[in-house]
């Protein structure tokens, strides 16, 4: 394969090499797609425990009162009250309410931040973020020191316990602490995913990072897994991906995610967004099912009776369902149930609208596992 | 990557086994190998009269979509319907029991377009620099 010099390498490139992984570019990075297979990666997820190599999502560090800093009305979740060592999910919107990325905020300290952002937005979110941070702040862009190695299935837990310790396997949903792993280096353990299953999101200095991905894939439980099956294991959860399912031309309510705006506090967007609401909206996310194998695929037309009513954003063979399953935006209210059809003038392929997660039951709360 | 000798190839990957008038039609593992997992196979019908180099059948794995081609002219004899409910048998087996369909050859001569075993392992070596 010819390397393109401008795509950029995570510090596990070596590892996936070695693992023989087939690599693609993925957000300005070479990332690892699939090792053994993304048939086999994906139940392994679900059944056992993978390790992914997430180091290309953006990482930043904040210090700033949450309220005169501007850095609550810079996203849609109310992160004045979090307690620290929460996470929490929301969106960054323009003025238009447009989405320019979602993220997760985690609160380290009464005026400590972490920022979680989506690799190709992490300098979009940086000048944003800067531009309305107000001077008294510090912002800084951690992603190339910092790395990210996410510990998902319904084994997870007890593979962290055996590596990190005990107490790690008491963090509950949603929450993360500091831990010492290799004697005296710092890690940073969130319970959060993006599977759906049980799982762990780990950063780590950049130089740990090998290693910690030794340490977790030698006790033989753990398989990596690539970027392939985290499409498909994300999809089954209607976990929507930025840049496919979420854009600047869509807001929160487009995308039927309004649980996670906060309409009690000022936000930027708020305006657009609540005329949005009053207006009511252009087109929204809907979720659909296949009758067969066939997969809706990403740019297919979503049509009602033969009349085209959107576009598909996300599309695949679900694994665990054994149908093709689909996301994407459609003009009208179309609840679960209707009928519909996705295709690309060549092909049709019959659809039913279906609420999502597509898949219902995981280990995703913990409970039953070990 | 197992390239079978008495097999012809096409290529786009499709192989083709002669036996008397007829041929088994397959994709060859290069090409299941860089598809991955194989999801979905939409084959035609018997009876279905093909031309040669021209559509053919589907095959759909995770990532994406792919045509087959028909490596040669004639009809349709049977169909490896196996393959609807195990399309997985593509990867495993790619030149046995996944194999797409059985054809009856209208042209035989047609095979002075395929490639045999050898010419087909040095056209995907040079694919793979």
């Amino acid at each position: 394969m010819l390397e393109d010099p401008k795509l950029q390498k995570t510090p596990l490139f070596q590892q996936h090499q070695k693992l023989g992984a087939g690599l693609a570019p993925f957000g300005g990075w070479l990332m690892p797609i699939q090792y053994q297979g993304i048939l086999a990666e994906h139940a392994h997820t679900r059944q056992e425990a993978s390790l992914f190599d997430i180091c290309h999502m953006g990482e930043f560090m904040i210090k700033a009162d949450p309220v005169s800093s501007g850095l609550d009305r810079l996203v849609t979740q109310e992160i004045v009250s979090m307690p620290f060592g929460s996470c929490r999910y929301g969106f960054l919107l323009n003025n238009e309410a447009g989405i320019l990325d979602d993220l997760i905020v985690y609160r380290i300290g009464l005026s400590d931040w972490m920022v979680v952002v989506n690799a190709a937005t992490v300098s979009g979110d940086f000048r944003h973020l800067k531009e309305n941070l107000s001077g008294g702040s510090v912002l800084e862009d951690v992603s190339g020191r910092m790395a990210k190695l996410d510990l998902q299935g319904p084994r997870s837990r007890e593979v962290l316990e055996g590596i990190v310790g005990a107490r790690a396997g008491e963090l509950k949903y949603y929450t993360f602490s500091e831990f010492k792993i290799f004697g005296s280096q710092s890690c940073i353990v969130s319970r959060t995913g993006y599977t759906g299953e049980l799982g762990y999101e780990i950063y780590i200095a950049v130089n740990y990072a090998e290693r910690l991905w030794e340490t977790l894939l030698s006790g033989g439980i753990v398989k990596p897994a690539g970027l392939g099956c985290r499409d498909t294991l994300r999809l089954e959860m209607g976990y929507p991906l930025y840049g496919h399912d979420l854009d600047e031309k869509h807001t929160p309510l487009d995308a039927g995610l309004l649980k996670f705006v906060d309409f009690s506090k000022d936000f930027i967007g708020r305006d657009a967004l609540e005329k949005e609401q009053r207006e009511g909206a252009r087109e929204s996310l809907i979720c659909f099912q296949a009758d067969s194998r066939r997969s809706p695929r990403h740019g297919f037309t979503i049509s009602d009776g033969g009349r085209p009513v959107g576009r598909v954003t996300s599309g695949s063979f679900s694994p665990s369902l054994g149908t093709g399953i689909g996301m994407g935006y459609a003009a009208g209210n179309y609840d679960p149930g209707a009928l519909l059809s996705v295709g690309d003038g060549k092909l049709e392929i019959p659809v039913r609208v279906v609420k999502r997660p597509f898949l219902k039951k995981t280990s995703l709360n913990g409970i039953g596992v070990k | 990557m197992d390239i079978l000798k008495d097999l012809f190839y096409t290529k786009d990957h499709e192989w083709a086994r002669i036996e008397g008038n007829s041929a088994y039609v397959g994709i060859t593992e290069y090409a299941a190998h860089s598809l991955g997992d194989i999801t979905f196979v939409e084959l035609p019908k018997p009876g279905e009269a093909l031309k040669q180099e021209s559509y053919c059948a589907t095959v759909e794995s995770v990532k994406a979509a792919s045509e087959v081609y028909a490596p040669f002219s004639g009809k349709v004899i049977s169909v490896n319907s196996q393959l609807s409910s195990n399309p997985e048998l593509v990867n495993q087996s790619p030149y046995d029991k996944g194999y797409f369909f059985l054809m009856e050859l209208s042209d035989p001569a047609e095979k002075a377009r395929l490639m045999d075993a050898e010419s087909y392992r040095k056209y995907t070596e040079g694919l793979s620099k």
